[in-house]
């Protein structure tokens, strides 16, 4: 069957944009046929090789041009043999991608949670008072919540830039063209003032020039993957099995056993995913490790790589971050060039390269499979598992997929060994764990303890005020803990007990000030907007969710009644939804209305 | 398929199914009715409204017996508090926000079935206007009041002779993607697009059917469970109130226009053909049809 085209042409501008991604054309345009003379030859299989290109060249006329034409649409279409349908599903799933035409520079403001405790709302109110509509937009976290309020600058013809702690001007000025403000340092309280000893995920970070791998070298780097050649794939399985390391994305799964599975598994090739999708809302902790140590994560990758007999790694960073991507792959081109990657890794003979993919603003990719699709070309909609990615995982191989602190993690574990790993932390929580501090505390930013230091603890040393009316424990996806449970041991067994979950490491502080009600609607409406839409527990669930909790803050309706409708949806949605989306949309509200954080407010009031 | 056995047991009962067999298969060939509507015989399984689900003894959610293969020892629930809560809810979220009313009779049975209260989500929201659904933007939406309950009504797109979209009835099931797709047509005019509830049937930029790659072969309209999608002849006679099915008689033949054989199941009402389909069993067809036997009858009825 051919595919049938559009008839829209691109302009000039769109073509240029996409060739300079996939090259020029090689076939002569002719009505009804593919572009490109090895898929007229190769039908079918050739098409289907190409098809992960679609995202990055829709990012490519995003970048370049601003939004995605029907003309654009259509030449993209034809040069990688892609029903327009399909690639318009595609296209339309993400939210920085734009099928309407729209201004050159858009803002993109952050009014979710942390945001909204630094402002956020003020701040919009002002921008829907004095900025044109279609300039700016609302936008879920952006993962800076240590200096909210948080802005990204979509910015097309150039790269785009994030602004912290943004106010109206500086927003105003940024849509103008204005000049980019100097990066703020690095949000890691530990290592500002009196340096904290003893520090592992962090220890390079304020020191070590993050664009230099000779200063990477200089500060231990690339001793893991030496030792790691030396003693070969099998003895870093066991390593990484006996440091007991557990995941640090949310899922909590032991790191040892998806390794084993692949580096076992008989279909090849094998690949790695680094997991750099980090949307949570309240998470912001690959995205300093990514800034502030990027070589650490390629060095990481390569020794998954070498342990697992994978040739090719994926690192899937999500679209809201400008400023990793480039470090990331300024590590990777320079660790390309000096042979820490490419043919042959530290003349060992073994090969590993890695692509940095770009998400396009969907939470939902950060689940496994989501992100698989996603590479793949098609809409992030999660797979039904199993079968596991360890078996069938990215373009149908056996993948693992590893978080970027979990991926850090194994520089220590190869260099010191499993057992010394596993000598930090609780039993069944082992190493160093990054928590992402912010709200109501007097000094937020990136924090790392040992699992089995208290909340209290984590709280005291972030300067958490005394009136503390509530904190969220482990993002959107987590669960709200008040001010009588700050005692609770931050492992994934003592958070488990009380029904809570370390999730992504959020440490979110609300203060008596905080307006409670305003952030759970938040979170129902953050759900609603990045559920994928794929299963009914979910997609109509997370609206029926919302709509409940609006009653209740509205008071307007029975609140009793509410509070049982939404217990129900909840179950379904645990236990009917596909993935992990679904399965927690409603837990951080559940979480609050049992500790009555809605009425506290409406009593206040 | 294979002639090993797994055994498995289900509702307390031991049972053997064919290796491979899905938990849904396992169900039929012993007689649980599970309700289904995105599975389909003849389509790969895409698990996505997840009405089918069962309880697995080890499994921390449960799981969609449609696409969930029986393992050696699976011990499964097909009727427990935790299974028909979910097959309720699923059935009142899709009918809380789906015009369910045409959808077809064992669909109706299982709202039945489940005591499906689709009311308790409130009243129901006013229809969006024409085009603003295909519109959205992604990961935005305008907040709630509470006092009604979304819904996905719209008007109703009609463009041709043949064709009648009615997406203010379509529960996403994806049957008609998978049915233009590689399932069996392979024209791939339409994907879901948007996002989240804001999810939608679509051509490239919501154009018109006829612009698009759409062969009008009708093969989504025969897999659509719910009536979002019909042959315009039969919409033509329920917008007049004179669709009668129970004076309709239904005779089987051979489609006379090329060689293959497809059979064709014409159903007639007052000696006129309200509705060409084909037996998803049928060996030729697996149920589709192409736009010849489908839509080209009217030489029958020429008196």
């Amino acid at each position: 069957m051919d595919l049938h085209w559009m008839d829209a042409s691109p302009t000039e501008d769109e073509r240029a944009a996409v060739d300079t991604l996939l090259g020029r054309a090689d076939a002569s345009d002719k009505p009804g046929e593919p572009l490109e003379e090895h898929v007229i030859r190769g039908g079918r299989e050739a098409a289907e090789n190409k098809r992960h290109l679609l995202l990055p060249t829709l990012h490519a006329v995003q970048g370049e041009i601003g939004w995605i034409s029907a003309g654009a649409l259509n030449y993209v279409c034809r040069r990688l043999t892609v029903p327009p349908a399909e690639a318009y599903g595609v296209a339309t799933f993400y939210a920085l991608l734009s099928t309407e035409k729209r201004p050159k520079r858009i803002a993109h403001v952050c009014d979710d949670i942390a945001c909204k405790l630094k402002g956020a709302d003020a701040l919009c109110n002002e921008l829907e008072a004095t900025l044109e509509p279609d300039t700016w937009h609302r936008s879920p976290c952006l993962g800076q919540c240590e200096r909210g309020p948080a802005v990204l600058f979509q910015l097309a013809g150039e790269e785009d830039r994030t602004l912290t702690a943004a106010d109206a001007d500086a927003i105003r000025s940024g849509l103008e063209g204005g000049a980019d403000r100097p990066e703020p340092k690095p949000s890691t309280p530990q290592t500002q003032g009196s340096r904290e000893e003893g520090l592992r995920l962090l220890r390079r970070v304020g020191v070590c020039d993050p664009t230099s791998l000779d200063d990477y070298r200089e500060h231990g780097g690339y001793v893991s993957l030496r030792r790691a050649v030396s003693i070969g794939a099998d003895a870093i399985l066991r390593e990484v099995k006996d440091s007991g390391i557990r995941g640090r994305g949310g899922a909590a799964f032991p790191m040892g056993i998806k390794w084993d599975a692949v580096a076992k598994a008989p279909a090849t090739p094998h690949y790695i995913v680094c997991n750099a999708d980090e949307s949570e809302p309240g998470t912001f902790k690959d995205r300093v490790l990514m800034e502030e140590d990027p070589f650490a994560i390629v060095e990481a990758m390569t020794i998954a790589g070498f342990a697992t007999g994978s040739q090719r790694g994926f690192l899937y960073i999500r679209g809201e971050y400008p400023l990793a991507k480039k470090r990331l792959q300024n590590a990777i081109d320079v660790a390309t060039r000096r042979g820490f990657l490419g043919a042959d890794v530290m003349g060992s003979s073994f090969r590993f390269d890695i692509e940095i993919r770009c998400g396009a603003g969907a939470y939902i990719c950060g689940e496994e499979t989501a992100l698989f699709n996603s590479i793949e070309g098609f809409r992030g909609e999660p797979r039904n598992k199993p079968p596991f990615p360890t078996q069938v995982g990215l373009f149908g191989k056996p993948t693992v997929v590893n978080n970027v602190e979990t991926l850090v993690n194994v520089l220590d574990i190869v260099g010191d060994g499993g057992p010394a790993f596993a000598a930090l932390g609780s039993k069944d929580s082992t190493g160093p764990k990054l928590f992402c501090l912010s709200g109501n505390v007097e000094r937020p930013g990136l924090y790392e303890v040992p699992f089995g230091t208290t909340l209290r603890e984590l709280l005291d040393k972030s300067g958490a005020t005394d009136n503390i009316q509530a904190v969220l424990l482990g993002g959107a996806a987590g669960t709200f803990l008040g001010p009588d449970e700050l005692d609770i041991a931050l492992t994934f067994e003592g958070t488990r007990e009380v029904g809570a979950s370390l999730g992504s490491g959020v440490v979110m502080v609300f203060d008596e000030h905080a307006d409670m009600t305003g952030t759970l609607l938040r979170v129902a409406a953050f759900f609603r907007d990045e559920s994928c839409g794929q299963c009914v527990p979910c997609r109509v669930g997370t609206v029926r969710v919302e709509e409940a909790l609006q009653r209740m803050a509205r008071s307007n309706g029975n609140g009793a009644a509410d509070t049982a409708l939404i217990d129900e949806l909840a179950l379904v949605m645990k236990d009917a939804s596909i993935c992990g989306l679904g399965h927690t949309a409603a837990s951080a509200i559940q979480s609050a209305l049992a500790r009555n954080l809605l009425t506290t407010k409406d009593s206040d009031s | 398929m294979s002639d090993r056995q797994v055994e498995i047991s289900i509702d307390g009962n031991d049972v053997t199914v064919n290796e491979g067999a899905t938990l849904l298969d396992a169900c039929r060939e012993h007689n649980i009715e599970t309700p289904t509507l995105c599975y389909l015989e003849n389509l790969t399984p895409v698990n996505a409204c997840r009405v089918c689900v069962v309880e697995l003894e080890g499994s921390r959610t449960l799981v969609p017996a449609c696409s969930r293969q029986a393992e050696p020892g699976m011990k499964i629930q097909t009727d427990s508090e935790r299974v028909r809560h979910s097959r309720k809810l699923v059935l009142e979220l899709l009918a809380s926000s789906v015009d369910m009313s045409l959808a077809n009779d064992e669909i109706q049975g299982f709202m039945k079935r489940y005591d499906a209260e689709p009311e308790k989500f409130g009243k129901t929201a006013p229809a969006s206007a024409e085009g603003e659904r295909d519109r959205r933007r992604t990961g935005h939406h305008h907040a709630p009041d509470g006092a009604t309950a979304e819904t996905v009504a719209q008007p109703v797109k009609i463009h041709d002779e043949m064709y009648v979209r009615d997406y203010s009835r379509c529960i996403l099931c994806y049957k008609c993607v998978e049915a233009c797709g590689v399932d069996a047509q392979n024209s791939f005019a339409i994907s879901a697009a948007g996002r989240g509830f804001d999810a939608r049937i679509s051509t490239e930029f919501n154009t018109r059917l006829d612009d698009s790659a759409c062969v009008y072969c009708g093969n989504c309209i025969g897999v659509c469970p719910t009536g979002a999608l019909m042959f315009k002849p039969e919409h033509d006679h329920r917008e007049a109130g004179t669709w009668d099915e129970a004076s309709q008689s239904v005779t089987r033949t051979v489609c006379s226009y090329c060689g293959v054989g497809c059979n064709l199941e014409l159903r007639v009402q007052d000696n006129e053909i309200v509705r060409v389909t084909s037996p998803t069993d049928h060996d030729v067809t697996d149920g589709h049809l192409c736009i010849k036997g489908r839509f080209g009858w009217q030489f029958v009825q020429n008196r």
